[in-house]
């Protein structure tokens, strides 16, 4: 490694000084055009005005002039109105298919980081291959299975059972299991990659003083993991809450609309309310930055009473 | 008291059922995607009608219009988003991890702030942004290879970085010290020493572009602009015939292409290259923030 000493006088040598920066440009110019003014653009559009002839909103770019009365109205609904029914409802689902998600990824990541022997590869390989399918493909599997007259419905009619309910239209659970399934693989990935660094000579000594399996799991595993199942969390906690094509194609009922849904329809189909549905997409922003700030001040603590 | 060493039969169980479960579906609308007949549950015996059937018919993915210009979409996207993105993310990744002036932290923010914004969100800011500020670029091709490159700039850095900093400054300075000017040693020394991480990019920037249903669905234009995902997605429910089946089987098999393509060359060209050890699940697990 080189010393300060050294990299502070390469630093000087020729043109260095603004090669980097140079090198940076391009990405960054780009990143600004297509990320950061599209992202105001958000705002612009949330805050503007609608145009009194054509009926479609109007972008006001000066913050000085913001319109509130749009966002104000978003608000209003979303604290007792129908759209609250919505976000509540997006929260209860994602809340729920997160905790399946625990629930059943953890035995699996824990079992092919730890104990999956000699086709640790293999276990492997099975756990990724969702990543290399499409999330659309896998939820168009389940409506083939799911549909009236899906292999599903065969396997049931085979034990008798003849009067099923529609399985795709408003079944709450259906949704919820469709997002466990579509996220799962996101969840399982990075808690293997944190069980995995896990060194096994801290697990050997815990088992040396003493302690039994379930107390090794309990006092060593667990807690040297809980970064990789919040890290876990946080993945598929953030599009889960945005969210909007698997309660389409597993339901395409309003009893199961996430806010997602509304989004989309106010920004893709219904042109006419896009300031709605740009307010509706700060409000999910705000909402998640919240999740990702707990989840950074949680990683910072653990750090640190690790460290001392 | 129970043997460490004890085979973990719940384990074992739990995960094979996992496993079956994420599988089975998946294989089973494969199996479907060969039927030879219109049925997606009843199994009629094998053809491969539905990938090749027919021109008369138009009933295959190669012969009916929707679903071909689906796949051509798909892979003219993905081709064009990998070879402008990585050249860009490739650059930036190296001048991040060198500048050390002002403007080197907010730019370091500024990239890694798509990754952790919801897909929407940046489709909903795209969509917006198009159509009210950049009304000279017109939806369909144009806006979503714009969308394309921006969420994937961020993924080729984080890639690139972790292989620079396993690479180090060393090589490069010795390079110098031997007489090379900073470019040579760059484009000599660096650059080789990146070549993994670099066709790895490409690779993973192809799979990304060509699994995207977001960005590509809220900057869809004309009906030529829909992508096979998009395309699942306004089928799936309308009781299509297996060649959407065929059609999603084609863009499994051409994404499991492009990520073994990957992993191959990381592993075999960083072996050999040398310049630090690295994996690709570490690359992964550093999404974990």
């Amino acid at each position: 490694m080189p010393t300060n000493l050294q990299s502070a006088e390469y630093d000087t040598v020729g043109q260095t000084r603004w090669v980097w920066p140079g090198f940076a440009l391009p990405g960054v110019i780009w990143l600004a055009l297509l990320f950061l003014v599209p992202f105001y653009a958000i705002f612009a559009i949330a805050m503007g005005r609608i145009d009194p002839i054509l009926l479609r909103p109007l972008p006001e770019w000066n913050p000085l002039y913001w319109d509130p009365s749009v966002f104000a109205g978003v608000l209003g609904d979303l604290f007792g109105g129908r759209t609250g029914v919505v976000a509540m409802r997006t929260i209860a689902y994602v809340f729920l298919a997160s905790a399946l998600c625990v629930l059943i990824g953890y035995p699996v990541a824990y079992f092919v980081s730890r104990r999956a022997g000699r086709w640790r590869w293999l276990w492997l390989m099975l756990i990724l291959a969702p990543f290399w399918i499409n999330y659309l493909m896998r939820m168009m599997s389940w409506v083939n299975l799911l549909s009236p007259d899906g292999q599903m419905n065969q396997l049931l009619g085979l034990f008798g059972m003849t009067s099923l309910p529609d399985w795709l239209s408003g079944q709450h659970f259906v949704v919820v299991l469709g997002l466990v399934y579509g996220y799962i693989p996101f969840f399982i990935l990075p808690l293997f990659a944190a069980l995995d660094r896990i060194d096994d000579s801290t697990l050997e000594a815990a088992r040396d003083l003493g302690a039994s399996s379930s107390q090794t799991f309990w006092r060593v595993t667990w807690p040297l993991s809980r970064n990789g199942v919040l890290g876990g969390l946080v993945i598929i906690m953030l599009p889960m809450f945005g969210d909007y094509y698997t309660p389409t194609l597993l339901s395409g009922s309003p009893r199961t609309r996430m806010i997602g849904n509304t989004i989309d329809q106010f920004i893709n189909q219904t042109t006419s309310q896009g300031a709605v549905g740009a307010a509706l997409t700060i409000v999910l922003m705000v909402f998640v930055a919240g999740l990702m700030a707990y989840y950074l001040i949680t990683i910072n603590r653990a750090t640190r009473e690790a460290r001392r | 008291m129970r043997n460490q060493w004890n085979k973990p039969r719940g384990l074992v169980l739990v995960s094979a059922l996992y496993v079956l479960w994420s599988i089975i579906p998946v294989a089973i609308a494969v199996q479907f995607s060969f039927n030879d007949g219109r049925s997606r549950s009843t199994w009629q015996g094998f053809s491969t009608q539905w990938y090749v059937g027919d021109p008369a018919d138009a009933a295959s993915v190669l012969y009916d219009p929707s679903l071909r210009s689906a796949l051509i979409q798909s892979l003219t996207l993905a081709v064009l988003t990998m070879l402008v993105a990585t050249p860009i993310g490739v650059a930036l990744a190296i001048g991040l991890a060198r500048w050390r002036g002002r403007g080197a932290q907010p730019s370091n923010f500024l990239m890694l702030f798509p990754l952790v914004t919801p897909e929407i969100v940046m489709g909903v800011a795209l969509f917006l942004v198009f159509d009210n500020l950049y009304d000279f670029v017109p939806f369909g091709t144009w806006a979503q290879f714009l969308g394309h490159v921006t969420f994937s700039i961020s993924f080729v850095v984080v890639i690139v970085r972790g292989r620079l900093f396993a690479i180090g400054r060393d090589y490069e300075e010795a390079a110098m010290d031997l007489g090379a000017s900073p470019w040579e040693a760059m484009r000599r020394v660096l650059l080789p020493l990146l070549a993994p991480a670099l066709l790895a990019s490409f690779a993973i920037v192809f799979a990304l572009s060509i699994d995207d249903f977001v960005i590509s669905q809220f900057l869809v234009g004309p009906a030529s602009s829909v992508t096979i995902p998009v395309r699942l997605y306004s089928g799936a429910r309308l009781a299509p015939p297996p060649s959407l089946n065929a059609l999603a089987t084609v863009l499994m098999v051409v994404t499991i292409g492009a990520i073994a393509t990957a992993g191959l060359v990381y592993k075999h060209l960083g072996r050999r290259l040398g310049g630090g050890e690295d994996s690709a699940l570490e690359t992964v697990g550093r999404f974990e923030i």
